[in-house]
This record gives structure tokens, sequence and C-alpha cells, in this order.
């Protein structure tokens, strides 16, 4: 569908392009006083104990020490940290200190202080004396383990997600559609695995980091490196029980999130300091924190069960999920669904029936949390190898096997939800990549003598667009003298341009340039309303949000040019440098307008708009990846990878092009280089960069990216979202390609040179 | 405490720092707030500053050892950077701007030490540089395009 | 973050060794590798003021201060030509440009880490380091030297032998430690094999049975390889196990073998 956009479909430069590029102060640790309180943490060295007496006087008497505080310090109102909707899904299990430490890095005692060193050297004065329990580290030993996770009394789980703090357990469900095992029994050809991945980490470049202060009204002032400024408001007045009018929280330029700043992670620490000192703090967590003590990937152990007709209809699916939330619930309960709801819709039109089931389990190693994808990405690395697999044993091109069963617009998704796929190219996006990676040359197996092979692999994948019937996006427009706009958003700019995307749309609606439009967010003071930037709901919801702040705004500045021409505010129209009467006897500018706004005026220029969706339209996305694989040493080359996506109509194709290459980099690197091992003690081995790879621009051979747009008819401009589903192809077909170069299936990530090279499939 | 003294972006200055302290706290200390540190382990390269004119890991060098010596940041090479950093911006691959100074740093050191780089060249001498957000590729195509651009200027101007 | 409450610029070898006597006192090299250390120090002792950083070119050898920086090394136009290219193959792995702009030669060779690739390369040169006070010594033997000798490493000497070298390296990402190494480097048909990073540092096979005696064959590099994967000792640690270090030992030495042979 071609439509005629001016700025929605432009690749305009993102508004704080140059800034970033320049080197400009407008991160948290660049425009906050260096002189703040410094706050640290004292973590844990066992993954589970009670800490039983903590020595503080020698590290109370190292000079420049304002405070140490612990469990005995803190209110004892449990609370989450997931940046969630209220009332949240995951449990109440955290306090701000406890007695009982949960993980290796669990936070044991607050050390606030005038400079780092004194900080520094007061931890190490700290003594504690800990009752060492018996850890829980194998999730697979989790559910019913004698040894709890949370055996407190005060435990909640506010939503009924089948939580029980008793069992380990933080979520547990059943759903499906149709007689999956009647099915099952009468199919031609069975697939049956169990895949693996691990607690990645985003891996953003600017850590987590947060400062804090008492303000003008003696309120706590926040300003923090997150996505979720209203959810951080909630969840600090929450952990230091103060009333939530108490608290404000906004976002400067933030270096990062795909979901870690999803939690609140350092925030609470200074934020406590401030309101028991009064005195401004400042917490920067360093890599060695973001990596044991931050909130990875949920380490799931995805079971598919696929049955198929010899002709290669996919009859049935069956997923059954094991989720390891680690030590504390944030986004266990709901990063679990979409393993099953995001992966298992793909299929449906071949699938008669349906089966998806689930536990979450508590352990003693670090809580996971929000990471793009949120569970589609495990969900679909199982899927996709199980139907990759049933392509090989059918003798059959996995993109002629795809063909035969994927959903097709207008289907509806009984597996996601019973929603209608009003928007999906994925047929296109299959069609484009074969044509652009040249599939039919490429997937041939090729000796390049020398001890290396050429192979190749596919995936697809599917994501949704906000969380249906729960997220809140809103926009506020407002005229500005001389008739400029700012447009006010609740939603966090964490690199991705969504402050721009939306300029994009609010001047497509207004009829003006992008640059006459300045954005503003994040602050929970100023901002109306907005869930946050998550479940790749910015551009879908708040963009539409945006849609509607712009008409009413538009309908006002008629009625105000109306009262001005002296006539009815049905003789006019907007014209987007002014209204203009329809019997062209008048015209007044938007610059006279904004001047009549500030005088003598009953109209708002200020509208507010805000929306939310009962519908979460899939993206679509197909990824095909050629390899280049040392039989020798086990080394992996990635030649090309070409995928193409159906975001619906995207608004702006240089940053959906990036957001796509970028997610493709870290799909590469979660399904190649980055690994999670634990030590007997329960301690991280790959706690910094040093050890956990993310890849170099030398790891990622030539990525490719075009899109087949489909037109959603409830987004705005027919857009859909990006944000997540770009990560959930390399896994899936990078497995593919390896099992086409060596004939080993792996389903554990990482895949290695070392586990190609002998055959640990497994492991 | 002890003294110290180097060219910072272009101007003399003196200060009394502990001996200990490392060039990335000094020169943020001296208000240079583009040069970022990622990482404890020396893998990011987000801190990247010019040493007399070569690119070092500012997190990993003594303030003390830099004494007498030549310091650039991004904040004193401004317009060399903003030649170039425009066409980043035309391809969105900025993104979060957090490993954005210290690339930039390293790519003006590669522009100086080779000015006509082929694609692995800038891959090479860029690999110290990491970026979770842009996946890669889309600064390669805005380097690209800016040599191409140069290219053109330079075949556009008379000869004399 | 190591610290440390002095900072010297040593204005003679003499005094930085006399400072570096003391257990509290710390050496600076590039200081990467220290840096990463916790603990508290008394005086750093800098070498930048003594004129290591220079490659000298003599008739009969490349002296290499101690304040050479990597980079410096895969740069060099007389090493890369003495080495066939392994100098620069041996570090243009390591992180990234900057990072080896940072690491010295005496730092990256003093520490003798096991994964250290150019340990690995020297010690197929047949280098030698001159310590300040025990004197010169190969790079086999400097390996063995006793750690808690507390010496200034002041140059690497090169000999400009007329030899065949090559290195070659797995590693699990472009810019990671490598998992394990591999330098060859042969005059007239006798070769010298060094593997390192296995994980222990590098250590020295010589064609002890003349396998190679008759040249290099595909037969005769498979052979050797074998040979050598089966003397080495290999241990296992995040970045590979035993079993797969021993079977990626006898691939490198036989590919580095090949390419041997081609010249």
């Amino acid at each position: 569908m071609s439509r005629n956009f001016k700025s929605v479909g432009q690749p305009v430069r993102k508004k704080d392009a140059m800034q970033l590029l320049l080197g400009k102060p407008v991160y948290v640790d660049d425009m906050t006083p260096s002189d703040a309180l410094v706050v640290k943490v004292l973590r844990s060295p066992h993954a589970h104990a009670l800490v039983e007496d903590i020595k503080m006087d020698a590290a109370l008497k190292v000079p420049g020490i304002e405070g140490i505080y612990t469990y005995k310090d803190v209110p004892q109102k449990r609370f989450t940290m997931a940046g969630q909707t209220y009332p949240e899904a995951s449990p109440y299990d955290r306090l701000l200190l406890d007695q009982r430490v949960r993980f290796v890095g669990d936070a044991v005692a607050i050390v606030a202080g005038e400079t780092e060193k004194a900080v520094d050297k007061a931890l190490k004065l700290l003594k504690v004396t800990y009752q060492v329990l018996e850890p829980v580290l194998d999730f697979r030993t989790a559910k019913d383990n004698p040894i709890l996770v949370h055996p407190e009394d005060n435990w909640r789980s506010l939503c009924p997600v089948g939580a029980d703090n008793q069992r380990n357990l933080c979520a547990s469900e059943v759903s499906g559609e149709g007689d999956v095992d009647a099915v099952f029994a009468d199919c031609d050809e069975i697939v049956e695995h169990t895949y693996h991945v691990k607690a990645c980490q985003q891996a953003m470049m600017e850590t987590f980091r947060t400062y804090t202060e008492i303000d003008r009204y003696g309120r706590l002032h926040v300003i923090s490196s997150t996505q979720i400024v209203f959810h951080c408001r909630r969840i600090i007045a929450n952990a230091l029980d103060i009333p939530k009018s108490m608290v404000r929280v906004e976002k400067p330029r933030i270096g990062g999130g795909f979901g870690a700043k999803q939690t609140v992670i350092a925030e609470v620490y200074p934020a406590f300091v401030t309101w028991k000192t009064k005195r401004p703090a400042k917490m920067i967590y360093t890599r060695y924190e973001s990596q044991i003590a931050a909130s990875p990937r949920h380490e799931m152990e995805v079971h598919v069960k696929l049955g198929a007709s010899k002709e290669g209809k996919i009859r049935a699916l069956d997923v059954y999920t094991l989720s390891n939330t680690g030590a504390f619930g944030e986004h266990g309960p709901t990063t679990v669904g979409l393993s099953g709801h995001k992966s298992i819709p793909l299929y449906t039109g071949g699938l008669e029936a349906h089966r998806f089931s689930y536990d979450v389990v508590y352990t003693n190693v670090q809580s996971a949390g929000a990471y793009r994808g949120y569970g589609a990405t495990q969900g679909l690395f199982a899927v996709e190898s199980a139907v990759n697999e049933l392509a090989d044993r059918l003798n059959m091109d996995p993109i002629a096997l795809r063909e035969k069963n994927i959903v097709r617009e207008g289907m509806v998704m009984p597996a996601y939800y019973g929603e209608k796929a009003n928007a999906c190219a994925l047929d296109r996006c299959i069609e484009k990549c074969r044509e652009l990676f040249h599939w039919d040359e490429k997937f041939q197996v090729r000796d390049m003598g020398n001890g290396k092979v050429r192979a190749a692999g596919m995936a697809l994948a599917m994501q949704g667009s906000s969380i249906s019937g729960v997220d809140v996006g809103s926009a506020t427009m407002k005229l500005g003298d001389e008739g400029f706009y700012i447009l006010l958003i609740g939603a966090a700019d964490m690199g991705t341009g969504c402050d721009t995307i939306l300029a994009q749309m609010a001047a497509e609606c207004m009829e003006c340039s992008v640059d006459e439009i300045a954005v503003f967010g994040a602050d929970t003071d100023v901002s109306p309303y907005d869930s946050g930037s998550y479940a790749s709901s910015t551009t879908y919801l708040t963009g539409k949000a945006v849609e509607s702040a712009c008409e009413e705004l538009k309908n006002n500045m008629c009625r105000i040019a109306a009262g001005m021409m002296d006539c009815d505010i049905d003789d006019v129209e907007f014209t987007g440098d002014g209204v203009r009467k329809l019997d062209g006897s008048g015209f007044v500018s938007r610059f006279d307008i904004a001047t009549k706004s500030m005088m003598f005026n009953n109209v708002n220029v200020q509208t507010t708009a805000t929306k939310s969706s009962p519908i979460s339209p899939p993206p679509f996305m197909a990824g095909m990846v050629e390899i280049e694989l040392d039989k020798e040493t086990g080394k992996v080359d990635i030649l090309d990878y070409v995928a193409v996506v159906d975001c619906g109509t995207p608004i702006n194709p240089n940053l959906a092009r990036i957001q796509a290459e970028g997610g493709l980099v870290q799909g590469i690197g979660m399904a190649l280089y980055e690994n999670v091992t634990y030590q007997p003690s329960g301690r991280i081995a790959e706690n910094s960069f040093m050890q956990y790879k993310v890849p170099t621009r030398l790891d990622m051979g030539h990525l490719k990216v075009e899109f087949e747009s489909s037109y959603e008819p409830t987004g705005p401009f027919g857009a859909k979202s990006i944000g997540e589903i770009v990560i959930n192809t390399p896994a899936p077909a990078l497995a593919h390609a390896i099992y086409k170069a060596t004939g080993v299936w792996h389903r554990t990530l990482p895949i290695t040179p070392e586990k190609i090279l002998m055959g640990l499939a497994d492991e | 405490m002890m003294d110290i003294k180097m060219t910072l972006n272009g101007k003399q200055i003196q200060a009394q720092i502990e001996p200990d302290m490392l060039l990335i706290d000094f020169v943020r200390l001296k208000g240079c707030y583009s040069v970022k540190r990622g990482c404890e382990t020396a893998n990011c390269g987000l801190c990247t500053v010019l040493m007399d004119g070569t690119p070092i890991l500012s997190c990993s060098v003594l303030a003390a050892r830099a004494s007498g010596h030549v310091i650039d940041t991004l904040e004193g090479l401004q317009e060399e950077a903003e030649e170039f950093v425009g066409f980043i911006a035309d391809q969105g691959a900025e993104q979060c701007g957090f490993c954005n100074p210290g690339f930039v740093m390293n790519t003006i050191a590669l522009l100086r030490e080779n000015p006509e780089p082929a694609d692995d060249e800038i891959r090479d001498f860029l690999a110290g540089n990491l970026c979770r957000c842009s996946g890669y590729e889309g600064q390669l195509r805005g380097i690209r395009a800016y040599l191409d651009w140069k290219k053109g200027v330079q075949q556009d101007e008379p000869e004399f | 973050m190591l610290s440390f409450n002095q900072y010297v610029r040593a204005q003679s070898l003499e005094e930085a060794y006399a400072l570096c006597q003391k257990k509290s006192n710390v050496v600076l090299g590039g200081m990467l590798w220290l840096k990463m250390q916790n603990g508290n120090k008394g005086t750093a002792i800098d070498l930048c003021d003594l004129g290591l950083d220079q490659i000298e070119e003599t008739p009969e050898e490349y002296r290499i201060g101690a304040m050479v920086s990597l980079r410096t090394l895969e740069t060099h136009a007389g090493l890369n030509e003495l080495t066939r290219g392994a100098m620069a193959e041996s570090v243009k792995h390591i992180v990234g440009v900057q990072f080896r702009n940072v690491a010295t030669v005496g730092g990256s060779i003093y520490g003798r880490f096991g994964f250290s690739d150019v340990l690995t390369l020297f010690m197929a040169l047949d280098a030698k380091v001159e310590l300040y006070h025990a004197g010169v010594m190969s790079v086999k033997e400097f390996s063995d030297f006793p750690r808690k000798t507390r010496d200034i490493l002041v140059r690497v000497i090169v000999p400009k032998t007329e030899r065949k070298t090559v290195y070659l390296s797995m590693r699990n990402t472009s810019t990671d430690f490598p998992v394990l190494t591999c330098a060859i480097s042969g005059q007239k048909d006798h070769y010298s094999c060094v593997i390192g990073a296995r994980p222990m540092k590098a250590a020295l096979y010589d064609d002890e049975e003349g396998i190679l005696a008759a040249g290099i064959t595909p037969e005769s590099a498979a052979a050797f390889a074998g040979n050598v994967a089966s003397r080495a000792n290999f241990g296992s640690n995040l970045r590979g196990g035993a079993d797969y270090r021993k079977k990626l030992c006898e691939v490198l030495v036989r590919r580095g073998l090949l390419a041997l042979m081609g010249d």
C-alpha cells in the first residue's frame, strides 16, 4: 500500500543525533553533580545465607563515610522491582535489604560516603557473619525442592499466575486448544526435543546508574537511566514506604536498555540514602555488577513436541517451558508466556491442536528480568529448530515446509489469544528473503576443500505490539509562541529514536516539518502517563496517542481561528501553516493562532490523549544465514545474514533498519558467543567483558535488512512494532546452518567451536 | 598528592592529583564528559582519547603517565568530528550514543593514519570499539558514505 | 582497581631496580593487566623516561625496548619482514588498536602469561630478554625464571637469523584471549614449534625425532603435528577443555607447517 506521507516513512535524522555524536554531556553521570554522595552496596559471596551479624565500627570510622545501612534499617513491606503495570504479575518478594541473601551478589549493606575511595575502604572493613545455607542452583530441581528460596510469610502474589513460594513456584499454567494427544497419535512424524537458552545479559554500554536529591518541595527527585519512569516512581515509593506523591522520576539520554532497565536495579539504593540523609546521592553500577546482579534473560528449557503428516502439514504443537526466574520473581510470570504464545501461532495455517504449559521456578542465582524478545526468543529457538528438523526428516525444503503451514493475513490465531492477523506479510518476507539471500544456491552444503564447509539456515519470528488490554500510552501536544509544537511523552527513548519517530508522526498530523516539533520525555511530574518503553509498545501505542492528541489540538486551533475570523468552526479547515476559511475569504497563520492563545483565551492548546489496545498485532520476520564452518577447529564465521521484516509501516526506515541490524548481532551473540556458567558456589564466571563476549564488528559478517510492508489498521499510519522481534531469528537459523554443516543438532546455546568440534550437542 | 601538567584539548593545564588517578577520571574532572566508561577490563573502547595523536584507552593510563603529553578528547576535536559524523547520523547508527565518542575518536585516528581505508581495514581498526545497539553495519555505511563524499569533493575541486 | 601511594618516573634503570626490590612496589608496563588487580601498593615505578620505547636495529638483531607497544610491533616493517608477517599476526587479534597502543612488550613478556601471544612467538624466534640484574637469557629460560625474583626487563632481542616463521591461534571470538597459540619457526629444515595458551604458558617442542628432517610434506606435517600434540600438556579453563586443545594443537601445527611448505 503506498501512502503519500511527508514525514512518516522518511529516513529522518534522530533529534539528538548530533548531540550524541559530538559527545555532549547528556547522560546521568554527565549532567548531575559530581559531589553527590557515592553509594555502593556490599554483595553476598554466598548463594544462600542468613546475615547473622554485621560489624561496622571500623568501616564507620573511615573519614568521609556518611552512613552504613543494613536490613535492620529498611522498611519491612515486600514489593517487586519489576517495571510492570499495577497490580504487577511479578510477586512482591523483595526488600531493600533482606536478612536472607539469595544469590551470589545479593545486596547485604548500603554504604554512602563522600568519595569512592572512602566507600571502597569501608566496604572492605565491613565484617559480616553469615549462616551459610544450602542453595538451590539447578533450576531443574527447584520445583518442590525442600530448600525454599522464599520461605517468608510476607511473600505476596498479587495476581493469579499460579505462584506458590512454598513450592519455589513463581508461576505455572496450562493452556491450549484441541486434543493434542489425539492428533499426535495420528501423525506420521513426531519431532520431540528439549532446547536450552541461558541467562544472557543485555550488556548495554551504559551500566545502571541513578542520581537522587531532595528538591525544593522536600520531595525525592530521581534522575535515572531507566525505561520506566512511572513504574520506577511506584517501586521507589514502595521500597522506601513513602507516599508516591513524594517521588519524582525523570530520565535524561540513556546509553541503551534492551529491557535491562525495565526493572529497578540501582535506583532504590541512592534513593534510600537521600531520603535518610537529605543529601544528594549517586550510584553507578560497574560492569561487574551489571553482569552478576542485574536483570538478564530468563534461562529456559523449552520442550517441544511437534506432530506432522508426511506431506509436511504441522498438525500439533505441544510446548512446555521450564523458566528460571532466579532469586526474585521480576518478569518471571510474564516472560514465560511468550515462549509459547509468540512461537506456536506462526504455524496457525496447519495446526489442529496445540498445548502450552509452563512452570517458572525460583533458584539461588541472579534474578532474571526483561531482555528483548522477552521469552519469545527462547520459544522460537525451540520451535523453529524443531520445524527445521522436521523439514530435514521429510527431505523437504524448509521454505516449502513453512509455506505449507504459516499464518497468513486474515487468519484467526487460537494460540495467540484468539487474535486475528489483520496485517501479515510473512509470506512475502520469506519470498523476498529467499531472493535476496540466494537461498536456492546457498542451501546446498558446499565443501570448500580446505577443511571448511559453507552451509545455510533459516528461521521465522514473530513478536507483539504492546501488551494487549494492559499497556497505556499517552502524549501531550502543546502549541507554543510563534506556532511551534512541543510533544510531551512518558515513553523512554533509550537510543532507539522513539522521540524522533513520534515527532515524525506528530509532524505528519500537524502538516509541518519534524524540526518544528520539540520532544520532551520522560518525567513523572510533567509527562502524561505511559507504561514505559517495553513490550514493543511505543511506536504502536504511544504513536496512536500522538495521533489523537494532534487531532484534538488541530480542532482547538480551528476553534481559536474561527473565533478570530468571526465565523463558525464548521466554516474552517486546518492547513498546517494555519487555518483557512473554506470559502477562501480568510486565513490566520499558526503564528497568529499561537499569539491569540496567549491572550484572553479559553481554548486549550495543550491536548493530551491516552491509548490502550485490546489487541497486540504481531510483526513478522524471516532470517537466513550463511556460515563457513571450519570442521577441524569448530569455528563458525558468519558470511551473510539477510532478514526481511514486516513491521507494518516503517515509520523511519533508517531507524527500523538499525534496530534490525542491532537485534541480529545480539542474536548472533547469544547463539555463538555469550555464555553464562556457574561455579559450584553459584558464582558467575562471565562477570566482565573480558569473559562475557559480546560480538565485535569482526564477529558478525555482513548484514542485509529489508522490509515487506503490511498495513495494520489499528496502528498509527499502519505501523506495528519492531523493537524486539529483531533478536529472534539468529539462534535457530544458526543452529540450522550448523546442523547442515556438521550433521549435529545443537540444542543448548551458545554453540561454541568446542561443542561443534567435539559434537557436544546438549552441554 | 602530586603535580601534573598536560595539554588538554589545546590548553595547558596543571593540577594536583592522587598518584593512582586514571586519565579517564582526570579528564572527566576537567569537564570532558564525552569520555565514557563501559567496563573495567579494557575491552569496550568507549574511553578512547588521543595521546600525542595516538588512540589509547584512558581507563588504563595513569593521569601521571600522561603528564607532559598532549591529550585530545572529543571536546577538542569538534570540527574534525563534524565533518563526518553527519554521515553516521544519516544512517541513524548513533542510536543510544554511549559508544559514539570512543568510536568517533578512533575513527578520527584511523582516517588520520589511513585516509582511504577499505572496509576490512575500517573494521580491523575499529574492532576495539564495542557497540550493542547498532549492529555495526550502519556505522560502516556511514563511514563509507563519508569517504565517497570526500572523494567526490576532492574530484570536484579545481586543479591549479 | 590497583591503588598506590606514590608514582615515580625512574631516571635510571638502577633507580628502577632498587625501587622494585620492595615487595609493595610495582613496575608499570602498559598497566592493562595490573589495573585489574585489587589491592594497595606503595610506589608505582614508571620506566617511561628511560627511552625504552624504541626498536633498535643492528646488523645482527632487533633490540626491542621494554616499553615498545604491541601496536609498534604490529606495524614494524623490519620485524614483519623477518618473520614473514608472523609478528603482526601474533598481536593483531588482541582486543583493539587502542589496547595495543597501551600494552607494552615488556609487560606482556614479564608477566609470562599463559594466554600470551607474544611470548609464544618470541620463544619460537629464539629471542632473548635482557634483565637489568640477571642479564641476558633466552625467552625459554626466562619463562622458567622464578617469578619471585624481582628484576627489570629492559629489552627483548630478536636475532636476525634466516628463518621461516608462521603464527596461528584459535580464538572463540575475533579479539578474545586465544584458546591455543602456535608459532613455528624454522631454519634449514630444523623447526621449533611453540604452543601456548594450553592454557599454561608457551612451551617449546623441538623436532627431536627428526620427523621434518627431510622437509615438510603433507605426511611429515601431519606426523609432526601428532607428535607435538601427544607431547604437550593441556588443561581446561573457561575457554576450552584439554581434549579440545589437544585436537586444536594438531590442527594448528599441521596447518602452520603446510603454510611454511608453501614458502
